[in-house]
């Protein structure tokens, strides 16, 4: 048995860099102000908070714990966190509302990835003993598994120049977008290789940012008074592959068809996927199966702003819009964590009358 | 007024992780300090470089470990244009997956070529050993075109490799909050600056970027006292890596006398037996052209001399 889950608000900021503090508390208020704007709710309609975030990236011990203060916590609250994307911090947090422990739930995450040399900080992410010592940074192993891609034949350069110039154009009216404006595959293609087979617009910007959602059950106390539409959570799962990379054929990504199928995506006519290269767009939309008349990214994607440990809650709160605005009837929302798409997590969604 | 931006440090974070190796990477690392390569083979008889703990098929321990070339085929790889620190080389050079001969699967490393136009994948490369090899995959220094180069001689036997030490040190750029930016600001002109939250009219010192409570910034400034009571402290004893004070000493929370939130500083001035609770203690600040925007101007509290401050005066800050 599933209890109904419903995300009823979201908020987000991206930015370049944040002239703040890591745990960007300052950020977080705002963000947190404009869920109870969107809602109607309190804080005290919140029945359990978790949070996405690593303290690799700013260099602070702890940092979730400081973030706290943002939720005004006392007295005390229910809380937990997750050193992965927020996507992963709301997966905990509709678990629990699936046990039965908890009705709803304020699920946030924050990064600020400026701080330090991001590609080089997340190197910690591999394997300690035979990867991380030769600190390859997260951008060659991307390049690695466009190479994989392009010499196979599974993409081509010109695919993933219209997923850049797609993606920058859409992103023209998304204010939180870091990197964006009308471009062309042309344009794309006469820039320069940068980390080669990549240009710089293959690979997401380096970006700061914070953003938070609540998320409840239909039979939780105080759903009546709920102010705003609703976007009905129809299925949720995520997958892993092997942390070695030599165990993964990279030209695939078989933890997102696992994930996809798992969560259903048939009928879905939008998806928010994140691909913070050009290239994992494709390999993304063929391993979850969709067809050209599903509607990609439409708020620009990770390509535009990739706020480490946000960017795959934003993809879902992005599709939780368009269905809000009844712009979308069923929506799929994808977050990755970890090297070259080693840890994917599909969500479906849906408006209902 | 002008609006300060916030305040930037440096900040390097170093720490030697020491890891313990199980059976299969300890053989690794061990044939690595012989300059030779093991792969594992898996229970579909293929040969990994370098070998898992476990097969991705069975999950049974990969017990055999076999010898592979040091040289073998480029599978994919990058341009590395801006080479971040630690890695094998400082000039732009790539970073390849590397199937070496005898084995399946394959190896990350880098390549030594002087431009993207050097390298293809399908190009055969050798690897470039350390000329003391420690038994880490460093021992391999890189990959280069494999040339005529003369084929790798063995290092000596030596004992089995069971740990490694990886040294992880980055480099940030650490921004204080507004609300702290205030605070070291003013301890660069002698002040303790705290501020008051709108809601519950707390005042924190240091400022914090929200009220633990009403999840509000704190916003009105407050200049409070650079003396208070001790409301709790403990007595250092443990000696640790990076310890600057001689132990026993005491560490303790002061409650500035206009601030509602103790705050910890070391105090010094005393036998650490006679520290307790209610202690009026002040600040000793260093000389005036040693500041800056820094806790470190004061460089401890020590007894005022007054009587203890009665319990009531600060039990609900405790
Ligand atoms: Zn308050």
């Amino acid at each position: 048995m599933t209890r109904d889950v419903a995300i009823v608000g979201f908020s987000q900021r991206q930015m370049k860099e944040f002239d703040g503090s890591p745990t960007c508390v300052e950020l977080l208020v705002p963000i947190f102000q404009e869920l109870w704007e969107q809602t109607g709710w309190t804080k005290t309609d919140i029945g359990f908070w978790c949070s996405g975030s690593s303290d690799y990236l700013a260099g602070r011990a702890f940092s979730f714990v400081s973030a706290v203060d943002a939720i005004g916590a006392l007295p005390p609250v229910m809380e937990s966190h997750v050193e992965m994307d927020a996507a992963w911090a709301l997966y905990e947090a509709w678990v629990k509302i699936q046990t039965g422990l908890v009705d709803s739930a304020l699920v946030y995450g924050f990064g600020k990835s400026s701080a330090g040399v991001l590609r080089r900080v997340l190197s910690l992410q591999m394997d300690p003993y035979t990867v991380t010592p030769l600190w390859a940074d997260a951008v060659s192993l991307a390049a690695i598994q466009a190479r994989a891609g392009l010499e196979s034949g599974a993409f081509d350069e010109s695919q993933m120049a219209d997923v850049v110039a797609r993606s920058m154009t859409d992103a023209a009216s998304n204010d939180s977008a870091i990197r964006k404006g009308a471009t062309t595959a042309d344009d794309v293609l006469a820039q320069p290789l940068y980390a080669d087979p990549l240009r710089r617009w293959d690979c997401a910007p380096v970006s700061d940012g914070a953003s938070a959602m609540i998320i409840t059950a239909a039979d939780a106390p105080g759903f009546d008074k709920l102010k705003g539409n609703k976007a009905w959570i129809t299925g949720f799962e995520h997958r892993v592959e092997p942390g070695a990379l030599n165990s993964r054929d990279l030209k695939v990504s078989e933890s997102t068809k696992s994930a996809g199928a798992a969560a259903g995506v048939d009928g879905v006519d939008l998806a928010e996927l994140h691909a913070p290269f050009s290239h994992q767009e494709l390999i993304l939309k063929d391993a979850l199966g969709l067809g050209d008349d599903v509607r990609i990214n439409p708020s620009g994607g990770a390509l535009t702003a990739n706020p480490m440990f946000t960017a795959g809650l934003n993809r879902i709160g992005e599709a939780a819009r368009q269905v809000w605005a009844g712009d979308s009837q069923r929506a799929l929302a994808h977050a990755t964590s970890g090297p070259a798409l080693q840890q994917n997590l599909v969500l479906t969604m849906e408006a209902r009358a | 007024m002008t609006e300060l931006g916030t305040l930037h440090a440096p900040l390097q974070v170093e720490f030697d992780y020491t890891r313990s190796l199980g059976p299969t990477l300890s053989g690794f690392m061990t044939g690595l300090k012989r300059r030779q390569i093991l792969g594992g083979v898996l229970s579909d008889g293929t040969v990994a470089v370098p070998p898992p703990e476990y097969d991705g098929t069975t999950f049974a321990p990969i017990t055999e470990l076999r010898p592979v070339a040091d040289v073998g085929v480029v599978q994919s790889w990058a341009w590395v244009p801006e080479p971040v620190a630690g890695q094998p080389l400082d000039k732009p050079f790539a970073f390849a997956q590397i199937v070496l001969d005898g084995a399946d699967k394959a190896l990350l490393h880098a390549v030594a070529v002087d431009s993207a136009a050097d390298i293809q994948t399908g190009m055969r490369v050798r690897a470039v050993w350390a000329d003391e090899p420690v038994g880490a995959i460093t021992d391999i220094r890189w990959f280069e075109a494999e040339g005529d180069s003369p084929a790798t001689t063995p290092g000596p036997e030596g004992d089995a490799i069971e740990g490694i030490i990886s040294p992880v040190k980055l480099a940030y750029d650490y921004a204080a909050s507004p609300e702290e930016s205030k605070f070291f600001r003013g301890l660069a002109d002698g002040k303790l600056i705290g501020q008051r939250c709108p809601v519950c009219e707390k005042v924190y010192v240091p400022p914090r970027g929200a009220c633990p409570v009403d999840g509000v910034p704190t916003t009105d400034e407050v200049e409070v006292a650079d003396h208070g009571t001790i409301t709790t402290f403990c007595i250092v004893n443990v000696p640790f890596t990076g310890q600057q004070i001689p132990i026993p000493y005491v560490s303790a929370y002061v409650l500035l006398d206009g601030a509602d939130i103790a705050f910890l500083h070391l105090i010094l001035g005393i036998d650490a037996a006679d520290v307790r609770m209610g202690l009026r203690v002040k600040a000793v600040w260093k000389p005036r052209d040693e500041w800056g925007t820094t806790i470190a101007n004061i460089s401890h509290f020590e007894p005022t001399g007054e009587p203890d401050a009665d319990y009531e005066t600060y039990k609900v800050h405790l």
